[in-house]
């Protein structure tokens, strides 16, 4: 962290206000002057992407509640009342939905760039914890939201996964009617799934800001995962990260658009244009395409209820990351066996992500298994050993300095010393 | 170790083509027996119209054929004469709106009142309830319209396929008792008898009513009945984007220029 | 950050910079239209913004009451010698003075928005004491030509915007 700069006050107004409530430094030092290394790639854009996309489903959100109606008789219509009357209210439903797949989109790449470049690991445990807290609330956000326009996946998605609660022995079924707040998923539970679902956007809100302070704590990590020495390793955020955030950004509008204007519907699912019929189940359940992977996971196990702490476990697996992963270098750069499981990994979500979308049956079933059975050997098996058994590769002595130390030397003379075993917090 | 370095460069355009390339596999018509018949629509294409003619022959199908037990409740008379519809003038569609009548209000004795219909009305429900019409239709609910072609998958073409798909000839393995036949239809029986029959319609625009003519017709019009403002969607996503293509490229250059004293 | 290059172009270098800004910024501000937008009016709404009523079945003296925009509106097919009573107040110390012909497009008709224009309460017709409108609120009286002859409420029913499509038909908005 670099303390040399300091935020000066230029005129009358900034001083008097500075003394009462330094906003303006604030600013100045975490949005403006903010050191941040000079080596980032487009992978680190994704944070600011992801707090557009917060932003944007938080208005676009707002807007359509003041349309939308949250009782099971009335809701179906009331988004086609939007769709159809509602001045740009098609847009506004649009970008909403299509929001909600870029959301999960620029999440899941900004998670597997903490994976890769080991942004989980000392000093950054409590950013990546945050992470997954958000990650987590992100996901109860979607389910809700997508209960909320009263389809046929809408329903029978709730109805599905709600019944999860009743595996639990002993409590499962009573937590399951005080969830639902009846027998089965209806009116009082569309109605609490809207409250809920448009307060913990708030509440995601809280923990980014966490998530951000948390990073200006530490200071960023960067592809070599080799830490920031001194000012040279450095450059201001801006200009040079607020315009190439925004210029990733808009990138990522022209896929958002895309999808708005000549596909809003791919991403999702035709019987959701059908009401909700709590008498008639559809041939396939699926989720939107975010929950696939989970729900892959949740169909490849035989016990229900195994199933269910499976699916869950996938996700509180990541919380323990930074003491499943302790090898001293970050960077999968450095990393030549680390990187191979890794993108296997990602192959493996990718293909989950495939497979939740099939019948659980055959060889769908199978490779649904198989590619658990990966996710979680992944983690809790091949991090731990690769953190004791890894040789890196040879790496620079800092961000500022391409030239390799030979790590083969064991110990002896500055250039010599492993760079990662000189980071000093 | 290069050709990883190379790979993973490029892996957020993997990731997004594996993306649409899992999503359009999720979304693949389930259930159907043939591919879907396409006959190539106006509307197709990021810009694609509506061809008016046709949405008004088929609205005259829906009218004079399928309304008697299909609903098209999210829509409005007014709606016909909106732009990007079929647009029909408000004179006609106000003398469509009248030929049907409604109860609204009450008379000073408490009685109800009937009026005929406005274009501020929504379409008549064929039926008063789901239970009456499923009553009325041999225990089959006859869905309602207003959002058919985006309620199945590659909606229009699957409804043209449909219309256009009743065989007489019944596949021996198959028992489907004294339902129709339709190979398009998942499980080949269908509750709808056939509906379209060459001429079941004289069209106002003298077009001759074949049954492929007028599934077409059909087909584009429950197309627009879904959705609407299709033609302004594409219309404001041509500015959208062209102005998005623009203006990444002055982000571009932006950042290029900005970091070029760095390093 | 090295001069060499910002020297040798500073203006085009400016250009790029305040083209691309000036780009977000329409960008920004044309997204927030449709956000606004939204709070008007839906197309739902709008289509009632106008309404027709038919005034073929009033007998002379009779009166009808439509609902316009979520307000009443009062159509008075006045009889010879209501409108002769209406012109010859004209000339009196009105509190809010105003020509009968100014408010009615056929003399034999009058449309107004029923609703009093002190605080809002729906006037009760053939009633008060100038043969018009009597509001039970408190106590505001209006004559045959829908004006404030007495009471708290400052100025004349309101007459809405309406025009006879046919004989028969007044569409009102």
């Amino acid at each position: 962290m670099n303390h040399d700069y300091q935020y000066t006050p230029k005129n009358g107004f900034s001083k008097w206000l500075d003394k009462r409530l330094p906003l303006m430094r604030f600013a100045d030092e975490n949005l403006l002057s903010f050191p941040t290394p000079k080596n980032l790639n487009y992978f680190y854009t994704f944070g600011f992407i992801l707090t557009m996309c917060l932003v944007t489903q938080i208005i676009t959100g707002i807007v359509l509640a003041m349309h939308y109606v949250p009782n099971t008789s009335l809701a179906f219509d009331s988004i086609e009342h939007i769709m159809r009357d509602v001045n740009y209210g098609w847009l506004i439903r649009y970008m909403h939905s299509n929001g909600a797949s870029m959301f999960f989109l620029a999440v899941f790449i900004h998670m597997f760039r903490g994976l890769y470049y080991g942004s989980y690991k000392e000093p950054r445990e409590i950013i990546w914890i945050l992470g997954v807290v958000i990650f987590l609330l992100m996901i109860i956000t979607g389910f809700m939201g997508y209960v909320l326009p009263w389809g046929q996946m809408s329903f029978w998605g709730a109805t599905v996964i709600t019944n999860l609660v009743a595996t639990i022995p002993v409590i499962g079924e009573p937590v399951l009617t005080l969830l639902l707040g009846g027998y089965s998923v209806d009116n009082p539970t569309l109605n609490r799934f809207f409250s809920l679902h448009y307060l913990l956007p708030f509440v995601i809100f809280g923990v980014v800001i966490l998530h951000i302070w948390a990073l200006h704590v530490t200071g960023n990590n960067n592809p070599t995962g080799i830490e920031v020495k001194d000012s040279k390793d450095t450059i201001s955020f801006h200009p040079y990260y607020t315009v190439k955030d925004l210029f990733a950004y808009v990138v990522f509008l022209l896929m958002f658009c895309y999808f708005i204007f000549y596909n809003p519907n791919i991403l999702g699912h035709p019987d959701n244009y059908i009401e909700a019929d709590p008498m008639l189940t559809p041939a396939h359940i699926v989720p939107e395409w975010y929950l696939l992977p989970f729900y892959a996971i949740l169909r490849a196990v035989p016990d229900k209820l195994m199933g269910v702490l499976l699916m869950f476990g996938s996700i509180v697996v990541l919380f323990f990351l930074p003491w499943l992963d302790t090898m001293k270098v970050k960077s999968a750069r450095y990393r030549p066996l680390y990187k191979i499981f890794f993108l296997f990994f990602v192959i493996f979500c990718l293909l989950l992500g495939y497979l939740g979308a099939k019948p659980p049956e055959g060889i769908y079933l199978l490779l649904s298994r198989v590619s658990t059975i990966y996710y979680f050997a992944f983690f809790l098996v091949i991090m731990p050993i690769l953190s004791r058994i890894e040789k890196p590769s040879p790496m620079p002595i800092g961000i500022s300095n391409p030239a390799t130390n030979n790590t083969s030397d064991s110990g002896g003379g500055v250039s010599g010393t492993p760079s990662y075993a000189m980071d000093s917090k | 170790m290069n050709i990883f370095r190379n790979i993973f460069k490029n892996n957020m355009f993997i990731f997004l083509v594996l993306i649409f390339g899992f999503s359009a596999s999720a979304n693949s018509a389930e259930g159907t027996t043939f591919k879907n018949l396409k006959p190539g629509f106006s509307f197709e294409g990021p810009f694609g119209k509506f061809d008016k003619e046709s949405l008004k022959r088929g609205y005259q199908v829906y009218s004079e054929v399928c309304s008697s037990c299909h609903g098209l409740k999210q829509l409005s008379f007014r709606n016909l004469s909106q732009p990007g519809g079929p647009e029909f003038s408000i004179e006609r569609v106000k003398e469509i709106a009248s030929e049907y009548s409604i109860t609204d209000g009450f008379d000073e004795y408490g009685e109800p009142l009937e009026r005929s219909m406005l274009p501020s009305d929504r379409f008549p429900r064929p039926y008063g309830s789901k239970e009456e019409a499923k009553g009325a239709n041999n225990g089959a609910y006859p869905p309602d319209l207003s959002l058919i072609v985006k309620a199945r998958a590659d909606g229009y073409n699957y409804l043209y396929s449909l219309l256009k798909g009743y065989e007489e000839e019944i596949p021996e393995d198959l028992d489907i008792g004294d339902l129709s036949y339709n190979p398009w239809y998942p499980g080949g029986a269908i509750a709808m008898y056939q509906p379209l029959y060459d001429e079941s319609v004289e069209y106002e625009d003298g077009t001759p009513a074949t049954i492929d003519q007028m599934s077409y017709d059909v087909a584009n019009f429950l197309t627009w009945a879904a959705e609407p403002t299709m033609e302004e969607r594409k219309r404001l996503g041509f500015i959208v984007m062209g102005f998005l293509i623009i203006f990444v490229i002055l982000m571009y250059l932006s950042v290029s220029r900005l970091f070029r004293d760095v390093h | 950050m090295t001069d060499t290059n910002d020297n040798q172009d500073p203006s085009r270098r400016d250009f790029l910079y305040i083209t691309t800004a000036v780009f977000g910024a329409t960008g920004a501000a044309s997204v927030a239209w449709p956000l606004i937008d939204q709070l008007n009016p839906s197309a739902s709404v709008s289509a009632l913004s106008s309404i027709e009523a038919d005034i073929s079945s009033i007998p002379e003296g009779g009166s009808m009451k439509v609902a316009w925009r979520g307000k009443p509106i009062f159509i008075r097919r006045r009889t010879k010698e209501e409108i002769e009573l209406a012109e010859k107040e004209d000339s009196l110390n009105l509190p809010h003075p105003e020509k009968d012909l100014d408010r009615v497009k056929n003399k034999e008709w009058l449309v107004v928005v029923g609703v009093c224009t002190h605080l809002g309460c729906v006037p009760i017709a053939d009633s008060g004491d100038f043969g018009g409108w009597f509001c039970p609120c408190h106590g505001s009286h209006y004559d045959i030509s829908g004006r404030i002859r007495k009471g708290p409420a400052p100025t004349n029913l309101e007459i809405p915007p309406y025009e006879f499509v046919s004989e028969n038909i007044i569409k009102i908005g």
